[in-house]
């Protein structure tokens, strides 16, 4: 009986596929519309920084963001990684600084959406991410007394009109950071409390005017956004809103049986969540294990949202308060990034594991287990045109 | 020959009427098995009946990835409010093998019996299970509400 009615379910799908015009069910094009770029809230403030939204201090963060001088030896900004003209993002299956990181640097567009920053959330704000680079020896390398030292001699004119008066300096080691070399630690140690408050607060201050300045960089409206605004309007498509057979085919694939909408959901195509979907490490590369690691991590991060140096009050700070700290699917779980541009951006995954979306979608197909923990990721039978579909759909994302 | 075509033509309309009857009957059926989903009442009795709970969500309405408050409320079965429960959360997401991405706690007593859980958060649609275990005065129960979203 069951069969029977799957047959006759079979047959009008293939009756109703044999149509040219794209058919959707009313639940697809819900799942369609929560899509699509028009869906996507207005940017919330973030309480935590109160120069989130002064437009000088997005002025200065710019400015510091491209400013090969924020670094141990002049020769890397934040823009190094984070291209401009490349999404933010480097092409580099593993970020390569003052050395050679063991992560894929991630695009910015919409990051200050995030709740989590990283591949595995260890910082729980994006003014909190922006000064994590600055003191990784592989990444910008310098320490924070040196960039108080530097702001002020730069920039401290700017500085002190958005945050107010610079603290003396004179007197501070200019090489201290608890997380620098044995010599920089040393120093850090032997600065009294105040002092180290004082260079913590310009330090934290770096990071917020960065932020203000990220929180512009926003995902541009793309050919599906036009397919789905079209779509949900009842308009007839024109121009390239048309979707070709493969790119309908591909849509109807990742909203349906092939399950990627589940975790990659919403205007930004993500869930902003962590998972473990079996990706296999890099040969060479240090151990990850992915957001397991992270959390004793942001907890322990002095600029975390409970820390002394964010703004507003603590109800802001419900992520971390209410972050779950081990459970099994932790391990080798990473963020799901946003699909957004994903297509003209390989390679991909946190190590940039795979060259190509072909490749992506295979892992997915075949759901290789895990070498740690459990993947979430269950097998998947797509044929080759299947398959080819869905990479022509993410590339409507890039378009 | 004509009573054969007959017989032949009669054969034929029996077996379409026979045909559309069953598509009918195919196509209308209740597929009890396919839709019927996870119990999704907000209101039930705990596992071991010591307690009746409701959880519903603070604001009225769900949003999908924000951080929410719910309301769980626990009376007896005579109705009188359970006071100075605790209450511990558990839950996930049984066909994507994975917990809650939070960990939500019950943070507030409101008064007649009602408890506030914050920190709920539902990254996507789908099937989720939230567990409670409640330990009052009158013993210790648990109970499982289901959230389709």
């Amino acid at each position: 009986m069951k069969r029977l009615s799957c047959v006759l379910a079979l047959m009008v799908a293939v009756i109703l596929a044999g149509c040219g015009k794209p058919d959707f069910s009313d639940a697809e094009k819900q799942t369609i519309a929560s899509l699509a770029l028009s869906r996507l809230p207005p940017l919330k403030p973030d309480t935590t920084n109160r120069f989130a939204d002064v437009p000088a201090a997005a002025a200065l963060g710019s400015t510091l963001f491209f400013d090969l001088g924020m670094s141990r030896d002049g020769t890397v900004s934040c823009s190094t990684c984070h291209k401009i003209d490349r999404q933010f993002q480097d092409d580099l299956p593993q970020a390569v600084g003052v050395g050679h990181t063991n992560r894929r640097t991630m695009p910015l567009a919409g990051v200050a959406r995030d709740p989590w920053f990283f591949w595995d959330g260890r910082r729980d704000s994006l003014w909190a991410q922006a000064l994590t680079p600055l003191e990784n020896p592989l990444e910008q390398a310098g320490n924070r007394a040196a960039y108080a030292h530097y702001i002020k001699a730069r920039f401290g004119e700017r500085y002190e009109r958005i945050f107010g008066p610079l603290p003396d300096l004179s007197g501070m080691p200019l090489n201290a950071s608890p997380l620098g070399t044995d010599a920089e630690k040393v120093a850090w140690n032997a600065m009294s409390g105040a002092q180290r408050d004082a260079i913590n607060g310009v330090y934290a201050n770096i990071g917020k005017a960065i932020a203000a300045f990220e929180r512009s960089i926003e995902p541009a409206p793309t050919r599906f956004d036009r397919f789905a605004l079209d779509l949900v309007t009842g308009a007839e498509p024109k121009g390239d809103a048309v979707f070709s057979k493969d790119e309908v085919l591909g849509l109807k694939l990742f909203i349906g049986k092939a399950n990627c909408v589940t975790c990659h959901n919403g205007p930004r195509f993500t869930d902003n969540g962590f998972h473990n979907t079996g990706v296999p490490p890099v040969a060479g590369l240090p151990p990850d294990r992915g957001r397991i690691d992270a959390v004793r991590q942001v907890e322990a991060d002095p600029f975390n949202c409970f820390g002394a140096y964010r703004d507003g009050d603590v109800s802001a700070c419900g992520e971390l308060r209410f972050v779950v700290k081990s459970a099994p699917e932790l391990i080798r779980a990473y963020k799901t990034p946003s699909l957004r541009g994903a297509a003209t951006r390989p390679p991909y995954m946190h190590a940039g594991q795979f060259s190509s979306l072909d490749e992506v979608v295979a892992h997915y197909a075949k759901a290789a287990p895990s070498v740690e923990g459990m993947s979430e990721v269950h097998p998947l039978e797509l044929s080759d045109r299947e398959r080819g579909a869905l990479v022509a759909f993410l590339k409507t994302l890039s378009e | 020959m004509a009573s054969l075509w007959r017989y032949l033509l009669a054969g034929l309309g029996l077996a379409a009427l026979l045909a559309g009857i069953l598509a009918v009957v195919y196509l209308t059926a209740p597929r009890s098995s396919r839709t019927a989903g996870p119990d999704v009442s907000r209101t039930k009795a705990t596992d071991n009946g010591l307690f009746v709970a409701s959880f519903a969500p603070e604001r009225g309405v769900v949003r999908l990835g924000e951080l929410e408050s719910w309301l769980l409320t626990l009376k007896t079965k005579a109705g009188a409010p359970v006071e100075g429960a605790a209450i511990a959360i558990s839950g996930g997401m049984p066909q994507h093998n994975h917990g809650l991405p939070t960990s939500p706690q019950a943070t507030d007593y409101l008064g007649d019996g009602r408890y506030r859980i914050e920190g709920l958060k539902f990254t996507m649609s789908g099937w989720w299970q939230l567990h409670f275990a409640i330990s009052a005065t009158a013993g210790s129960d648990t109970v499982l509400f289901n959230v389709v979203l």
